[in-house]
């Protein structure tokens, strides 16, 4: 193999880059990036760097030190894939040949249809987005965040920290109800609550207003909320438009096999935009989280490097943490499937505690508010179980 | 030296946190073998006394940094920057560490809280 691009240069596309050259790829190494920055860190985008407690040197994943002997193609997005020609072609006309290609194009902000071109409207994905809503956020004023996830609950906290008077809404019964489920996702949305913050659920987005800059969030049942600045926080679509025709099998994402193979040779997939098959349970999975975007590229890499002769070994389980109001939030495994719910230590009126997710009586996920150490306990026996 | 604890009470596979500022951890690797580093990551003020302890590495308990207990190096981000090692000696079952005298990698939260602050 004498040229890999890499498409895509956040912490997935970092990750393959340094694990290239870890397993001894000594040939080309073109890293392709549509933002203009070098590769950053995206979770203290809302919390640290959006607070204004770490500045943007802060956020670089590279260190000093280090050189991948990588290109570095930024500030222009792949609008291709050529098989037939093995070539990456880029939206300034240019096209980059490689024998092997790592697809690390990652998610983008969904958005609410109807409200391009509204002043006070943000998204929060990149470092221009929290630039920006850092920038609105210091005029203060009434936040109105629409979606009660992570993104959302972590921004809704640092607003409420910055001063802001903070509504957050939630079109589910209950916030978090997927990844957590129904009990724990009620337990940690009670942050909102406990902190003074509006929690409005079950209840839908009708709309915008405001002429040239939002002035309310308007709601299906009638009520219109007043909104300086409004947060949208309703998830991530993968970025894989660009590879419509390309013969990359796309679904909900690039289809990946367990070690991250798509269904082109020489073609792995890794991070958001990957749906990787997850031999815990037997389907697709396409994880959003920062450890499976710095874990799984390297499995991926070795894939690619032994020319799809590897044996997948089995992935760490998915593991995510979120910090709000000052309370540490970690979880391991999956939810979606458990038949109980058990607090182990602690208590969930503390807003510290572990709680034990289980599936006919075994672990299935662990989920910890304020209890890092016990929960790395819990992580440890849990990872170990699955490998 | 600053005595840390009793070697029968820090049982392998645990790690004892010195609460002095910064505060310092002891670890003892199933090997048996001892040592001490800086205990606060220098990505974000987490413990790493209460991160996940293999070998003679120690993983950060909040986002999977893990640092060489031997040499304090860092392998893999958030943290990008090493942290101290100490001196550990053991005298009469007592285990006791001498800090280094080389200036912490601490968290820019913790650094510019403390900036300007007592040494």
């Amino acid at each position: 193999m004498r040229t890999v691009a890499v498409v895509g240069a956040s912490l997935a596309g970092l990750s393959a880059a340094r694990s290239l050259r870890k397993r001894g790829y000594d040939g080309r190494l073109v890293v392709i990036g549509d933002e203009p920055h070098r590769p950053y860190d995206r979770p203290p985008l809302s919390k640290e760097f959006l607070a204004g407690a770490i500045g943007e040197a802060d956020l670089a994943l590279e260190r000093d030190d280090e050189d991948l002997r990588a290109e570095w193609v930024l500030g222009v997005r792949a609008t291709g894939l050529d098989r037939t020609e093995r070539a990456i072609r880029l939206a300034d006309g240019r096209e980059i040949r490689a024998d092997g290609v790592v697809i690390a194009t990652g998610a983008a902000a969904r958005t609410l249809p109807g409200t391009e071109g509204l002043a006070g409207v943000h998204a929060l994905r990149t470092l221009d987005d929290a630039r920006a809503l850092r920038d609105e956020l210091a005029r203060g004023g009434r936040l109105v965040v629409i979606g009660g996830g992570f993104i959302g609950a972590e921004v809704a906290s640092t607003a409420y920290a910055l001063g802001l008077e903070v509504t957050v809404i939630e079109a589910a019964p209950t916030p978090l109800a997927g990844p957590l489920g129904e009990a724990m996702g009620g337990i940690v949305s009670a942050l909102h609550t406990d902190h003074g913050v509006q929690l409005l659920c079950g209840v839908g987005v009708k709309g915008l207003s405001g002429e040239r800059r939002v002035d309310a969030v308007l709601l299906e049942d009638g009520r219109s909320v007043p909104a300086d600045t409004v947060v949208v926080g309703v998830g991530a679509r993968p970025c894989v438009e660009w590879l419509q025709g390309s013969g990359v099998a796309l679904d909900n994402g690039v289809k990946c096999g367990a070690d991250g193979r798509t269904s082109l040779a020489g073609v792995v997939a890794v991070g958001d935009c990957a749906n990787w098959y997850d031999p815990h349970t037997g389907i697709h999975r396409r994880v959003e989280h920062w450890t499976g975007a710095l874990e799984r590229p390297d499995a991926a890499v070795a894939t690619l490097l032994a020319h799809g002769a590897t044996e997948p070994g089995a992935p760490r389980p998915a593991y995510f943490w979120s910090d709000q109001y000052g309370v540490k939030i970690q979880f391991v495994g999956h939810a979606a499937g458990a038949d109980s719910v058990t607090v182990e230590e602690g208590t969930t009126d503390d807003r510290s505690f572990l709680a034990v997710y289980r599936r006919a009586g075994r672990p299935v996920a662990v989920l910890g508010m304020n209890q890092p150490r016990l929960f790395t306990r819990w992580r440890k026996q849990f990872t170990a179980a699955a490998s | 030296m600053i005595p840390a604890c009793r070697l029968a009470d820090l049982p392998r596979g645990e790690a004892h946190r010195l609460d002095i500022d910064p505060p310092v951890s002891v670890f003892h690797t199933d090997d048996g073998e001892l040592f001490a580093i800086d205990d606060t990551c220098t990505h974000q003020d987490a413990s790493l006394a209460d991160g996940w302890l293999e070998g003679c590495e120690v993983e950060c308990p909040l986002h999977a940094s893990k640092f060489d207990l031997r040499t304090g190096a860092v392998d893999a981000p958030p943290a990008k920057l090493p942290v101290r090692t100490h001196e550990v000696v053991v005298e009469d079952g007592t285990v006791y560490v001498r800090l280094s005298t080389e200036a912490p990698n601490l968290p820019p939260c913790i650094a510019s809280r403390l900036a300007g602050g007592p040494a």
